[in-house]
């Protein structure tokens, strides 16, 4: 999947997580993470983070995470639907999300 | 034991604390909106979410409803790809008119069942009647398909199409009320009273609910945890009922030992119809977990 505008999902209400994706054309992946949890659950969600990407076969995007204390589950839902609009895609691959 | 349908829970799709803690309030069922409480810009967002949680998360007995698109707006379609995947127990099909609007989900559906290796019929569907046509309809509807295991009325939609508003009497709905339910109870389908929106009349919410009950309903959808509580209350049969249909049973077993027919119980004459008023009495009450399984009888 290829990232070519920027695309952001989520908001910044309680159990909620705000994702902004912006494409980094042949420079990796590069993660910000802010969060309320952050020294609890930070490194779980760039893992959670890294493991969607991977799925997507995302290889080049700048990622910003503004964090309210979400589930991996709302961190993966945020995440696909910011990358999925980051990329102009809208036939979806269930089975990778 | 009788499913309980007495409150759906709305929630809206791209609420991530609400379909979060969607449970914890202990309606019978919860519906996660993907329709109107969604604006057209987050509808991709509020499908990834509703997905996630339900291919994620422990709803434990409560049931699953998911109010999906419909197929003329452009969502529908990806909807059902999805949320059959993610296997609700229950789609919701909006502003259904006819019965050919069930025949189009229904294929739709059992396309992605196949897909995804489920048995055909696994996902179960509920149709959301709002409109005049579609209150006309209600029997066809009704009888469209054996996924089907109710119909709803939307209020909002039917009085705007009926050019008027509700009222605290809610007179305006009678007509569509008494349909739906009578086509459900032809159909052997639950019936699904509409919501009630002004949070602040909590006399008027416990009117509507004693009437909704009254007319045969067997639930209401609702909008706020707080109005879960009042709708069960009122839907719970109380002590004096239980006790008057353990009589009626215990009459009827009596009566039939003797091979006599007609019995009275508390000077009231007791035939079929009151038998199985009575037994609906005590499946309702166990259901409602008032009543202990094996306890019908008032020697038990």
């Amino acid at each position: 999947m290829k990232i070519i505008k920027t695309g952001i999902a989520g908001t910044l209400e309680s159990s909620d997580v705000m994702i902004t994706v912006r494409s980094n054309s042949g420079k990796g992946i590069k993660i910000n993470l802010q969060s309320t949890v952050k020294k609890q659950f930070g490194k779980q969600i760039i893992k959670v983070t890294n493991n969607l990407l991977k799925e997507l076969s995302v290889e080049d995007a700048l990622i910003q995470i503004n964090d309210i204390g979400a589930l991996d589950c709302t961190i993966e839902a945020r995440l696909a639907a910011a990358l999925y609009r980051g990329a102009e895609q809208s036939e979806y691959d269930w089975e990778k999300i | 034991m009788a499913k309980l349908r007495r409150t759906m829970l709305y929630v809206p799709g791209n609420n991530a604390g609400m379909v979060k803690d969607a449970h914890i309030y202990r309606s019978d069922s919860v519906m996660f909106d993907l329709e109107d409480s969604v604006s057209i810009d987050e509808k991709d967002s509020a499908r990834f979410l509703v997905y996630k949680a339900l291919t994620t998360l422990d709803y434990g007995e409560i049931e699953t409803v998911v109010r999906i698109n419909s197929i003329e707006s452009g969502f529908g379609k990806e909807d059902i790809k999805a949320m059959v995947r993610a296997k609700p127990n229950v789609i919701r099909l909006p502003k259904t008119e006819k019965a050919e609007d069930i025949y189009e989900v229904e294929s739709l559906i059992e396309k992605e069942e196949k897909n995804e290796g489920y048995s055909i019929g696994t996902i179960k569907l509920m149709a959301a009647i709002e409109s005049p046509l579609g209150v006309l309809n209600a029997l066809s509807i009704a009888t469209s398909s054996k996924r089907l295991i109710g119909i709803a009325i939307g209020a909002e939609d039917y009085v705007t199409c009926l050019k008027t508003s509700r009222s605290e009497d809610g007179i305006e709905l009678l007509f569509a009320r008494s349909q739906l339910v009578n086509a459900a109870r032809a159909a052997g389908i639950y019936a699904l009273d509409t919501v009630y929106s002004d949070l602040s009349n909590e006399e008027g919410f416990i009117k509507e609910i004693k009437l909704i009950k009254q007319l045969g309903f067997d639930g209401k959808s609702v909008i706020n945890p707080r109005q879960i509580e009042p709708v069960h209350r009122i839907f719970t049969p109380t002590e004096d009922e239980i006790t008057f249909a353990k009589k009626v049973i215990e009459g009827i077993k009596t009566a039939k030992s003797n091979k006599s027919g007609v019995i009275a119980v508390e000077g009231k004459m007791v035939d079929k119809p009151i038998v199985e008023r009575a037994e609906r009495i005590l499946e309702l009450a166990k259901s409602s977990g008032v009543l202990e399984a094996g306890k019908e009888s008032e020697n038990d």
